[in-house]
């Protein structure tokens, strides 16, 4: 066993579409396998509570187009994970339907497509809180209560290797995974060519994100990470881009709370004593990372629940006095709002951009805001049409609030549209938590069928 | 002489990006070694001073690591909502480091 070659050309495919130069440099270099993840909780709980996508279907298929021709014109495997933004069981269908759709339109020889599901059945998880096996709550979350698993309207578990493995052992030269933790599915290819835990999951750690590990900062270009027993190396493969020690190291801590340790199921990778060096230009070797296998099987669960219809405004302020009184104009359209509808049932929620829109109570400038002001009101209640009438209330009623020394009388704020616009409904994250399983494989059903 | 940097000045990377659905991570990475040394003895960066930059209560900063393979000084707050939640001005949490960039370190430290 000399070493394997994996490159990764997006580290959320479909987010924005793969840069074909770079993809196409990594497939010139023969990797043994073309792999990405295609999902992310990042993108809020919009997409998975309600069962849609975050990107337009013209990118992912321009992904996966190109994946697909460059491993079939090697021969070598093509592995994806969290099909469709949110790996929920229809992303995974639909990915599967466009491999076919893309295979039939180039006239591809016949291979083999492996896939696995990942949603969870709300009764499953509720027969383990009633047998007594507790869903642990991740960050500063509760346990799960029956409640918040009710609030809940789609759950996906987040799969390790397992079921990667599965469809690799079983001759698949195309998978389509459902959620799965990013750095598993490059795992999952090492760990089939028999190279050791610590390597393989460090490899995918490193390449999940593609050219995030590498610098100057460009998104979307390709990555080539090779394993040996010993070692992992990755190689930037834009002509403007190296994997520096700096870049790599870096990227061990993106998007984790801590950069020592990354957990997946089955286990947790562990950087403490990793040692970067620059051994080519272009590439970085790490060595020293461990690999802690945990003592339970236990599976994140993510979860979203939908909150209400919602409907969006937005008003600008240019007076003075009014940007220094905008809380008293957001308390005015609000107390109408109230008027109207009561005190429950319905939300409006207040961004004023300019003062501290983006952050919040965090904004440490909140008290200095810009000379105008733009204000996005979010209304949200159980039917679309309560839901347009409060976020109109909260929207209209900002042009008339009644300050007492305001000059401008002929109206207080500024339209774009003199209406407001149907959004997404609103979800919130139900789960951030964990569950206990006695099989890896059985959150994860998979399934081969041969194309062409 | 000046004796005082901004932080923007001295660092590659200032960044903030969710962790999970109920944590922003931020990351500040320096070039050199020397520099990030220098950083860590200034004492501009300490969990008290980061929770005082973000008006947090300490209790919200769940991890404060000076990270030496990366010459990286990185930290982790618990949001006040799930991402996405309605109202949440920053889905992916990526603005959240704007105001590390004029923290002023100082350098006779």
């Amino acid at each position: 066993m000399s070493s394997l070659k994996i490159i990764c050309p997006n580290g959320h495919l479909g987010f924005a579409p793969l840069k074909p130069g770079s993809f196409h440099i990594g497939v010139a270099a023969k990797p043994d396998f073309i792999a990405a993840d295609s999902g992310s909780d990042d993108i809020g709980p919009v997409p998975l509570g309600s069962d849609t996508c975050a990107s337009p279907k013209a990118w992912q298929r321009h992904d996966l187009r190109e994946m697909l021709l460059a491993a079939r014109k090697l021969g070598v495997p093509m592995m994806i994970g969290s099909a469709g933004d949110t790996g929920t069981n229809s992303r995974v269908d639909m990915y599967v339907q466009m491999i076919r759709e893309i295979a039939t339109e180039e006239g591809l020889a016949p291979f083999r497509i492996g896939w696995f599901y990942s949603e969870v059945d709300r009764e499953f998880v509720r027969a383990k809180i009633r047998g007594g096996s507790p869903i642990k709550g991740l960050d500063a979350r509760a346990d799960l209560t029956e409640d918040k698993l009710d609030a809940t309207d789609r759950i996906v578990a987040m799969a390790g290797v397992h079921p990667f493995l599965k469809l690799l052992d079983e001759g698949c030269d195309v998978i389509i995974g459902g959620r799965c933790s990013d750095s598993a599915i490059f795992a999952a290819a090492a760990l089939h060519k028999g190279y050791p835990e610590a390597q393989s999951y460090y490899l995918g750690k490193v390449l999940e994100c593609a050219s995030f590990c590498a610098e100057p900062y460009g998104a979307k270009e390709t990555v080539m990470g090779e394993i040996t027993p010993e070692h992992v190396e990755v190689t930037a493969m834009s002509p403007e881009q190296r994997c520096t020690i700096a870049s790599v190291a870096g990227h061990a801590m993106y998007e984790r709370s801590n950069p020592f340790h990354e957990f997946v199921a089955g286990g947790m990778l562990d950087m403490t004593h990793c040692h970067y060096d620059q051994v080519a230009e272009k590439t970085t070797r790490v060595t020293g990372m461990d690999f802690v296998p945990a003592e339970e099987f236990r599976v994140k669960l993510e979860g979203s629940g939908k909150v209400g219809e919602r409907f969006v405004g937005m008003a600008g302020i240019r007076d003075p006095y009014t940007i220094a009184h905008v809380d008293e104009v957001i308390a005015w359209a609000r107390a109408q709002t109230e008027e109207r509808f009561g005190t429950d049932g319905w939300e409006l929620h207040y961004n004023v951009f300019g003062r501290n829109g983006i952050m919040g109570d965090m904004e440490p400038l909140k008290d200095r805001p810009a000379h105008e002001l733009c204000i996005v009101v979010q209304g949200i209640a159980p039917t679309v049409e309560m839901a347009e009438e409060v976020c109109m209330t909260g929207t209209r009623q900002l042009f008339y609030a009644r300050l007492p020394d305001v000059k401008g009388t002929a109206g207080g704020v500024s339209f774009v549209l003199d209406e407001v616009m149907h959004a997404s409904p609103a979800y919130t994250w139900t789960l951030n938590h964990t569950m206990a399983v006695d099989d890896p494989l059985e959150l994860f059903p998979t399934h081969t069928a041969t194309i062409g | 002489m000046n004796t005082r940097k901004k932080l923007a000045d001295l660092a590659k990377t200032i960044r903030s990006k969710n962790a999970g659905t109920d944590k922003i991570t931020f990351d500040i990475i320096f070039r050199e070694k020397e520099t990030y040394d220098l950083v860590k003895r200034s004492g501009a960066l300490t969990r008290q001073s980061v929770c005082q930059r973000l008006n947090v209560d300490p209790a919200r900063l769940t991890d404060f690591v000076e990270y030496d393979p990366a010459y990286a000084i990185k930290f982790t707050i618990l949001r006040e909502r799930p991402s996405g939640s309605a109202g949440d001005g920053d889905i992916f949490g990526a603005q959240q480091y704007a105001p590390f960039l004029d923290v002023e370190v100082d350098m006779t430290a």
